[in-house]
Order: C-alpha cells, then structure tokens, then sequence
C-alpha cells in the first residue's frame, strides 16, 4: 500500500515539476505576480512530493518487503537497519531518487527563503528547476521504476553488495549528491539571469551562498569518497585518475573557479560573463558525471547493453541542458554589461590566473576522461589514459595555482602593490623552497615531484598565515589589539584563510606519501616484520562470525621501541549471500601518520600475505579537505553572504529612506 | 568471484548498477617479489605504469586479476634476464597494444590528448590578454590639453 503511495506521489511530483516548468515562465513573461508565485508553491509541493515517495522506498527497505523488485535485489532481513537505509541508494534507482529528492530540496529552498532575489529572477530560475526536476523525475519513472513489484515475493532478498555495508557509503553519495546537485541553483540562476539579459553584484550575493553549499558538501563527498576507497581497498589507494572519480573532480574544480569569480563580480562587478560561464559549466560537468556513470558508457565496450533505454535517456537530458545553456548563452550573453577595471597586478588579476589555471585543469581532465571513449569511437584504435598523463597535466596545472595562491591571497583589490607582497612572502617562500630542496637533498626515497609539492604546501600554508599575521598586527603588536583586530576581520576572510590552509594541508598530506615504508610480506602467528619506524607481530589468526559474514582476524601488536603502541585487528570477511569477500584495514592514526595493514585469505600453513604501510601526514588529505569545507561554512556564516542577507539589507535601506 | 577490479570506479558502479561485484584480495603477493631489492623496485615502478586489460583504469600493481598477476610475472622474467625498462614495455605494447600504457605515448592519435590542455591554456591567457586591451583601450586618457584646462577648471 505505502509502496503504490509512494509511485503514486512520484508521478504527482512530476505533474507538479511540469506546472513548476511552465507557470513561473509564463508569469515572468507577462509580468503576472501571482502566476510567478505559483512557481513557489508548485516547487515546494513538488519536495513533500519526492520526499514522501522517498520515505514509502526506505520504508519498503526497512520493512524488507521484497515483494518490491528494488528491495529483494539490494536488501537482505539479516542486514543492520542501518544498511537497510543505506541500501535505499545503493542501487541505480534509489539513487536516482535521492538524486530527485536533493534537487527538489534546494529548489524549495529557493521558493521559501529566496526573497532577497526579484521574484522575476526567482520565478524563471525556479522555472528552469522545474524543468530538470520533470526531466529526472520522468527519467526515473519511465525507465528506472524503484517501485516495481515483484510476484511472486521471494521469502529472501539478494542482499546489499557487501563493500557497500559500510558506514563510508552512508554518507558518501548523499554528501556527492548534495553537491553535484548544489550547483543546479547556480546554473538555474545563470539561466534566468540569460534569459532576463541582466546580471549584477545582487545576483552574485544570492548565488555565492547556494554555490559554497555545494562546493562545501562537493568536497567532503570527495574526501569521503577517496577515504572510503583507502580504507576498503586493502593496500591504501586513495585516488585513481578513473573517470567516475574525474566526473566528480571536474565540477568540483568548475565549481571553485566559480567561487573565485563570483567573488570578484561581486565585489567589483567584473568578470560576469565568465562566471555566468562558469555556473553553467559546473552543473554540466554534474550531469556529465551522472551520464558517465549511470548509462555504463565506463563500464563496458558494449555501450549501452545494460539497458539501453537509460542509457539514450540520460543523454538526451544532459546534451538538452548543456546545449540549451550554452545557446542560451551564446545568444544572451554579448548583451551583458561589462565592469570593473583593475589592473593585472591585483586580486583581480591572480583571481583571473586562478581561474585560468583551474579551468584548464579541468578541461584537462575532461579530455583525459572523454578521448579514449571518442578515440576508440572514431579509429577504433584503444588506448589507456591514467595516473602519469593527469599527474603531467592536470597535477602540474593545480601546483601552479597553489604557487599563485598565496599572492592572490594577500594582494589587495584593484591595484596590488607586488613588490610589498613578494617581499612579505618571502620568508613563507624561503621556507618552502628550503623544505623543498632539504628533501631532494636528503631522502633519497621521495621523488623529485613530491619534494616539490611538500614546499609548494609549506608556501602555501605559511603564505597564508602571513597575511592573517599582517593584517592582525596592523595596529600594534599588544595582545589585545591583536585579537580585537581578529575578532574584527569578517569571517569571509577567516573562510578563505581556513579553506587555503586547508589546500596546503592536503597537498603536503598528499606530498609527504613519497616518505611512507611498504613492506608485503607472507606472515605467520608469532612472526615480527618491521615497518617505518615501528615493529608489527601478529599475535594470533582466528576466526569469527559477524552478523551475515565470517572473518579471519589477524590480532596483533604495534610497537615502537618495545613499547605497544596500538592493537590492531587486519581482517579477511566473506559473504555467503553473495560469494563475494572484503578486506578490512587494520589501521592506527600516529602523530597525523597512520600505520596501514591488510592481509589475505591464510594458505595451508597458516601464512597470511600482510601488506604493511607506514604513510606519514597521510590523514592531512582529508583534514586539508575538511579543513576547505569548514573555511567554506565559516565563509557562509559571515552575515553579509548569508542566505536572504539582501532582503534585511534591501530592508535596511527601506527603512532609512 | 574474488579476482574482480577494485579501483573505486568500479565500487561507485557498482553502488549505482546494484552490479554483482566481489572484493579484492591482493595485487602483488609476496611470492611473485624478486630477492633483488634493486631490481624488485624497478618491477614495481614499471608495474604502475601498466594497465590491468580487463580492469577498469587499474594499473596491474593494483589489480588481484590473474592476468595482471601473470603480466606482473612476466615482467620479472624480464627484468631477470637483464631487460630494461623499454624492452619490456616494447614488448608488452607489441603483444597487447597501446592499450596496456596508462600513459599514452604521443603520436598522431594522441596529439590532441596532450596538446589539448596546452592550447586550452595559451588561448585563455591570450583572451585575457586581448580583452584586458579592449578594455584599457575604451577610455582615451586625457591630453596635456585637456589636464591643464581640467587643472586650471578645478583651480
């Protein structure tokens, strides 16, 4: 019954997303206020639509009612409950409809808290919404159905993929999803802004708080993911240059020029057609990711055999989108009134290198993903783009971004003073090309690129500090005056510092892994081997049950001069629903540094194969990641950027008038 | 069932196929490793830079199929016998193709693949450049003229 409730509620959310779609538009067109309020009312009933359909699919989980194809196929009644939730998106429907139900969120949103913008504004970004919401929603229920039944009801369901019972997927589709589909506001607001012909600082105000919430879970999405990875791929991988992961680095890197530029229209009413450029770009590389990993393009020369319906359909959204955009653009965006004059020595100036830099990074990436695809379509000749070609290319691009960022950090608007800051840079510089060159010189095991990037991090973080330190100590240097100073930089300016740190820490993170020990080695109980600067024995191998899995545990010790310093628990699990294994990590976090150990299934004598790493800094990747998205969240609290800051400042003037 | 890819393309597939997919063993064993410290860093090295063929962007040091693990054999053979480096990627390329490079050599084909972001760069830096022309160029400054009755009007 829930289950007919929620389909039923799925196709009144698409009639609705179609009133969104049209309404609005016609309103906006003739100037009609209470057709445009319609928009309003049809996006936020469109959400308690999608989301009640949302609560019948993961109620139809929970209960394991696998009379419901999606859930016999991805559930199981041994699962914990909270797989059972979990496993609501781990399939390609559901995650379709977390994908709806994310996009239906932030459009309501825009319906409930987005007074500070023109209603005309609003009514045509929520027509384009409505727009991709009917496009998706129909998508979902014409080709990929999470509530089809199936009869007759088998008495057990297939069970949830067992790498997928884990906490990291939990959290890591929703936290990308939020993200990728975060950037639907932007792009929707740069489509209104085309369609009306006019664009200014206010439109930047509005935006700017909807793309750093995007960009914020975008890069926790990221980092989770590439944790996740870490910790389940049994040898400590982190990031692979694979086009599913490239499909979420291209918005994430569209999506931080965006915030650059956005910035600087703001503020100076520069840059405008660019960015209006760069919000569509964003939420294009979010479809084009969706497109690449859910038509299985990636997955197999046979393109589309999965289901080739779903396939052709998902692209017949993305090129109506991306190509409708880009006309749009063409057509709309020459009429858009230029400003802001400064000069190339400026934050301006290093905030259009910023742009440049990353934006080519990103069509980098862009053509290492798609060229073997087109190649192959065109010569039929394959070839293979990895790790070296994106580390060349891609790699290259951002460090020297990470150069320039302390510059553009510190330079002032308009007209910088480069002399001044070079020379206040200089001892973050030093110290950096002094680290760099200390590590060439001294450890043998670290490649050049890595010792490089170790003081290009140290530059950066230090650059960084620097000018916190300048700014503080401006008017003296007596502790209170230094931290009333403090208190009194906005919090945009803490944002930035926090996220550019953050930069820093995940570079050197990601430097300093050309400093770790691996030692793979058969190992029996009893047996000691030695890794980086500690000693690792394995006490004992036994075996265990766990819920729906059994185990081979490898208990043993960790010490560093005799002394223990962790237990760990490395262990082998293998599933019987699904005849599949998994292999758990056991990993202990030292002085930032983590000592990493795998084993494999034990052979006749009782040796297990044991991969050992020690990875110094290693968990500076991801703190540098949450590092950038707190900087974000600080950025957005700050009150001037806040969500509806435009109407109490609208307001505000109002009353002084 | 054990010897599928593990790189997290595969895993993220296969959350959103629901695909039948099973987890990953181990890449390199220790009983594949040379005794030779020098020489087994050199087969590591090289394996990075090799694809697994029936992996998705997995390099052979990382995948667990068994053709990677016979490649990553083969490749020790090599480098036992006194091979270097290009010999045995030379013959590698004449067995399996480009395809087995994760690092595309540059030919005709690929010229485009590595040239792209190059152009890309140099065509955004000469648009900012010429638009930042246009723009200096839109106001005229004044001329001695004009600033010396502007000085004499401002008194």
């Amino acid at each position: 019954m829930n289950v007919e409730l929620g389909h039923f509620a799925l196709a009144l959310a698409l009639a609705l997303a179609l009133v969104q779609a049209v309404a609005p538009f016609i309103g906006a067109r003739r100037l009609d206020d209470a057709l445009m309020r319609v928009g309003l009312s049809a996006a936020v009933g469109q959400f308690f639509m999608v989301a009640l359909s949302f609560a019948a699919l993961a109620d139809a989980h929970l209960q394991s009612d696998f009379s419901v194809l999606n859930v016999a196929e991805n559930s199981h009644s041994a699962l914990p409950a909270i797989y059972k939730i979990t496993g609501v998106w781990g399939n390609h429907e559901g995650s379709m409809l977390l994908w709806s139900l994310i996009l239906a969120t932030f459009g309501a949103i825009v319906a409930l808290i987005g007074r500070g913008a023109p209603l005309r504004l609003r009514a045509d970004a929520l027509s384009v919404q409505g727009v991709l919401s009917a496009a998706f929603l129909a998508f979902i229920l014409f080709t990929s159905d999470p509530f089809e039944r199936l009869w007759p009801a088998p008495l057990e369901g297939r069970d949830l993929n067992p790498i997928l019972q884990d906490p990291g997927l939990a959290i890591h589709p929703p936290l990308l999803y939020l993200g990728y589909v975060g950037f639907s506001i932007t792009f929707s607001f740069a489509a209104a802004a085309l369609i009306e012909g006019r664009i200014d600082a206010a439109w930047a105000r509005f935006v700017r708080p909807f793309a750093l919430i995007a960009w914020c879970f975008l890069t926790l999405g990221i980092a989770m993911g590439s944790y996740w990875a870490y910790y389940t791929l049994g040898w400590g991988g982190f990031w692979f240059w694979d086009p599913v992961e490239n499909a979420s680095l291209m918005p994430w890197l569209a999506g931080t020029a965006f915030l650059h530029s956005v910035a600087v229209m703001e503020k100076r009413g520069a840059l405008k057609v660019w960015t209006i450029f760069l919000a569509i770009l964003a939420f294009s590389f979010s479809l084009l990711g969706t497109f690449l990993v859910r038509s299985g393009v990636l997955t197999s020369v046979h393109a589309f055999a999965n289901d080739p319906r779903r396939g052709v359909a998902i692209l017949f959204i993305l090129a109506l989108f991306i190509s409708g955009a880009l006309a749009l653009f063409a057509w709309r965006a020459p009429g858009l009134k230029q400003g802001g004059l400064f000069a190339p020595i400026s934050r301006e100036g290093a905030l259009v290198l910023n742009n440049l830099l990353l934006a080519t990074a990103c069509f980098a990436v862009l053509l290492g993903t798609l060229y073997p695809l087109a190649l192959e379509q065109a010569t039929g000749e394959k070839i293979s783009v990895g790790a070296p070609f994106f580390n060349l290319t891609c790699g290259a691009l951002l460090l020297a971004a990470a150069f320039a960022l302390p510059f553009g950090h510190s330079l002032a608007w308009k007209r910088g003073d480069f002399l001044g800051v070079a020379q206040r840079l200089s001892v973050a510089l030093g110290a950096g090309a002094l680290l760099g060159v200390a590590l060439i010189a001294f450890s043998a095991r670290m490649p050049p690129l890595a010792a490089i990037a170790a003081g290009l991090a140290l530059f950066v973080i230090l650059g960084t500090l620097t000018e916190v330190f300048v700014r503080v100590t401006r008017s003296g240097f007596a502790p209170r005056i230094v931290f009333s100073r403090a208190l009194g930089l906005p919090l945009s300016f803490w944002g930035a510092t926090l996220a550019h740190l953050g930069v820093g820490a995940t570079l050197l993170g990601l430097a300093m892994t050309g400093l770790g020990a691996e030692n793979i080695v058969a190992m029996k109980a009893g047996e000691t081997q030695a890794i980086g600067p500690y000693t690792f024995t394995i006490d004992r191998i036994e075996a265990r049950d766990g819920p729906n899995y059994q185990e081979t545990v490898a208990v043993s010790t960790l010490k560093k001069d005799g002394v223990v310093v962790a237990r760990l628990e490395p262990s082998r699990r293998s599933f019987s629903t699904r005849e599949a294994a998994t292999t758990e990590a056991g990993i202990v976090t030292l002085n930032f540094g983590q000592v990493y150990v795998s084993i494999g299934d034990p052979d006749d004598n009782g040796a297990v194969a044991a991969r050992l790493y020690w990875k110094p800094l290693v968990t500076f990747i991801w703190f540098g990641a949450i590092l950038m998205a707190v900087g974000g969240a600080a950025s957005l609290a700050d009150r001037r950027l806040r969500i509806g800051a435009p109407r109490l400042a609208a307001a505000r003037y109002a009353e002084a008038a | 069932m054990r010897r599928r890819g593990r790189s997290i393309a595969a895993l993220v597939l296969a959350t959103l196929f629901g695909a039948l997919f099973a987890a990953a063993a181990f890449a390199v064993n220790p009983d594949e490793m040379l005794s030779d410290p020098v020489l087994e860093a050199r087969a590591r090295a090289l394996s990075a830079e090799l694809r697994c063929l029936v992996c998705q962007n997995q390099s052979i040091d990382d995948s667990d199929a068994p053709l990677a693990r016979d490649i990553r054999l083969l490749i020790r053979e090599r480098i036992k016998n006194g091979e270097s480096n290009e010999e045995v990627k030379a013959f590698l390329v004449s067995r399996y193709g480009d395809f087995i490079l994760l690092k595309p050599p540059f030919k005709p084909e690929t010229w485009l693949l590595w040239l792209g972001a190059p152009i890309v760069l140099a065509l955004g830096a000469g648009l900012v450049w010429s638009a930042r022309r246009r723009e200096a160029a839109a106001p005229t400054p004044l001329t001695p003229e004009e600033e010396r009755r502007l000085a004499e009007i401002e008194g």
